[in-house]
């Protein structure tokens, strides 16, 4: 009596995501109706294509970078699994989770995984440093045409100048993580509360 | 032999009592109280059904919140005040953090999207086509379950079937007939009357219980009325309780001779595809009809599209420039007896008529709201904006300023630039370029 989407994930699944990913069974099989909502194509994996008619989405001037964070490395395609992963950076910290065990594996919604993450957004060509360059380029989707070349130089020197405490004009993850700490709470910013 | 006989006799009693039972009584307007024991039955039916789930529940469930309330936390502050008072005006690493958040918000759950699928239930109305979370409980309600689709196939189906069959064919030939007469209030009258009866088979053929509120406020001649569009019966809907001019593209098929017989007995309005192309023409058109006080009300659905009976999404500016009244319609369809949506990415017509003529039945409620007219400082898109409100208010929908166009296209760059706009002000407002010169005084 079950319809096509429910008996697709098995119970098996949702043990294995829940352990990967912290996620609660109620919010994983409310994850998967909203998988297989954005999957037109019925086929268990969704395209750069099936994000982009997600109109809110596809407005945000970052929307790109995050569509890309889903994708591993050379692949057109996201399946469920793939897509839990990354959704659970997003997850809030639970106070209990905050003095786990020291010796398991680092769960995907720790603060450093998130910091990870949005460092991740800024490095593009994923050598692990921020280069002017870089930071050029997103700032110029955030922005669009409304600031000047000279104009956003400017801002991305200052931001790497503040930054930066090696002096080799780039930004470390290190760097990074110091900047970004002392102005702003990562656990509330990165997190997306569910309502049950 | 026998067997054609017996079939024969079979077939005419059938007939008879369809005829007799539900033909006849609605064509007359009148009820015999058929269908309002069936819905009481239903009904009942239905809350033990709920019951029995809510019991048996292996888990204790969480109270189930209907997803139009959303399943995350969603922080609706601004961005211009969200960056600057948390992350400072000035461009910061963190600012990413606001996009970020945004965009996964969007990916978990948005606001547009789901409004182009059905609504989902708070509870099993033993159907097979809502039962995507619920599993199965107990021996009874799976009985319950088998004899639902027992009578909904085996009875009400054809008998909805036949319904549908003639009332359909007593408006093509009522319509080709009344339009024979001469133009004059007696062809009026009797187009009005073909109308009115067959659009009281068709509902039920439907098994539609509707429930009309403020006929005070119906629409008048020479105005415009407008509603939410959730699935092609809304017409017939309205249609029940008052004659329209129909506004629409000329179809082939079925639909193509329904609309050229009606047309002959009524001025509809059908365009054809080529025109639909032309606003100018249509507006042209559509004024010329309004002018005319004898002609009757047209009926628009500003949306252009199905919406899923959830929201009432931006209404497309066109209708609202035509000038004369415009006569608000609410509709709302309770979802728990049949879905009245049309998702027509997924289903076509014939598979969406069969899929509403094996509901248990199609229940929604029609408000007429007083009549508005343009205000002198308004525009085409505020009118609209302001209408729309009022019809959402009233049906107890949420407003969606996002066009029902994006079911099929993409959403349209100058959003996002937009939003890139906003952001850049932003940065340059609060002098984060000025102080730069002041800084990088290099040596």
């Amino acid at each position: 009596m079950g319809s096509r989407a429910s008996t697709l994930l098995r119970d098996e699944e949702i043990e294995e995501i829940k352990k990967e990913t912290g996620f609660s069974h109620s919010q994983i099989t409310r994850l998967y109706s909203r998988f297989t909502s954005l999957d037109k194509g019925e086929n268990g994996t969704l395209s750069r294509e099936d994000f982009q008619r997600i109109p809110e989405l596809a407005i945000n001037p970052l929307g790109d970078r995050i569509i890309n964070a889903f994708f591993p490395e050379g692949e057109d395609q996201v399946n469920f699994r793939g897509f839990m992963r990354t959704l659970a950076h997003f997850r809030p910290i639970e106070d209990n989770e905050k003095s786990k065990d020291q010796n398991g594996p680092e769960p995907l919604n720790s603060r450093s995984n998130k910091l990870h993450f949005a460092f991740r957004l800024y490095d593009l060509d994923k050598d692990d440093k921020i280069s002017r360059d870089e930071l050029l380029q997103v700032l110029r989707m955030m922005v669009g045409v409304n600031i000047s070349d000279e104009q956003l130089g400017s801002i991305a020197d200052r931001t790497i100048q503040e930054a930066d405490q090696d002096g080799d004009s780039a930004i470390s993850f290190a760097e990074f993580v110091k900047q970004v700490l002392e102005k702003v709470d990562v656990e509330q910013k990165m997190s997306i509360r569910f309502l049950h | 032999m026998e067997v054609v006989w017996a079939l024969g006799q079979v077939g005419a009693v059938w007939v008879a009592l369809v005829l007799g039972l539900i033909v006849v009584p609605s064509a007359l307007g009148v009820s015999l109280g058929i269908s309002e024991a069936y819905m009481w039955l239903l009904v009942k039916t239905l809350e033990w059904a709920t019951i029995r789930l809510q019991k048996s529940a292996k888990k204790p469930q969480p109270p189930r919140i209907p997803t139009a309330n959303g399943i995350i936390e969603r922080d609706e502050t601004p961005m211009e005040k969200e960056i600057a008072l948390l992350h400072g005006a000035d461009f910061e690493f963190s600012h990413i953090f606001y996009f970020c958040r945004k965009g996964f918000e969007a990916i978990v759950e948005d606001e547009v999207t789901q409004r182009f699928s059905s609504e989902e239930l708070l509870s099993w109305n033993l159907l097979t086509r809502t039962n995507v979370n619920f599993h199965y409980i107990s021996l009874k309600l799976t009985v319950v379950w088998v004899i639902g689709v027992v009578v909904r196939y085996c009875f009400l189906l054809p008998l909805r079937f036949s319904l549908a069959a003639i009332g359909i064919t007593s408006m093509i030939v009522g319509t080709t007939v009344v339009g024979q007469l001469p133009n004059g209030s007696v062809k009026n009258y009797l187009s009005e009357v073909v109308h009115l009866t067959c659009s009281r088979i068709l509902v039920r053929a439907l098994s539609g219980t509707i429930h009309y509120h403020n006929k005070e406020n119906r629409p008048q001649k020479g105005g415009i009325c407008v509603a939410n569009h959730t699935s092609p019966i809304d017409a017939i809907i309205l249609t029940n309780d008052g004659c329209y001019a129909m506004v629409g593209q000329v179809h082939g098929g079925l639909m193509g001779i329904i609309q050229r017989a009606t047309v002959k007995a009524c001025p509809h309005v059908w365009f054809e595809r080529s025109e639909i192309k032309d606003r100018h023409l249509v507006t042209k058109r559509l004024r010329e009809h309004v002018a005319d006080k004898s002609k009757l009300p047209i009926l628009i659905f500003p949306e252009g599209t199905c919406i899923n009976n959830t929201s009432v999404m931006m209404f497309k500016k066109g209708s609202f420039e035509i000038g004369g009244t415009i006569y608000p319609v609410a509709i709302k369809y309770d979802p728990q007896f049949g879905d009245a949506f049309w998702n027509s990415s997924k289903y076509n017509i014939v598979s969406y008529l069969l899929r509403i003529m094996t509901s248990w039945a199609i229940v929604c409620n029609v408000w007429y709201l007083p009549p508005m007219v343009r205000k002198e400082d308004e525009d085409a898109v505020q009118f609209a904006n302001r209408v729309r409100s009022a019809i959402a208010h009233q049906g107890g929908l949420t407003e969606l300023p996002w066009d029902g166009g994006l079911k099929r296209a993409k959403v349209k760059d100058t959003f996002k630039e937009e939003q890139q706009k906003n952001y850049s002000k932003m940065l340059v407002r609060n002098g984060s370029v000025g102080s730069l010169s002041a800084e990088t005084e290099s040596d």
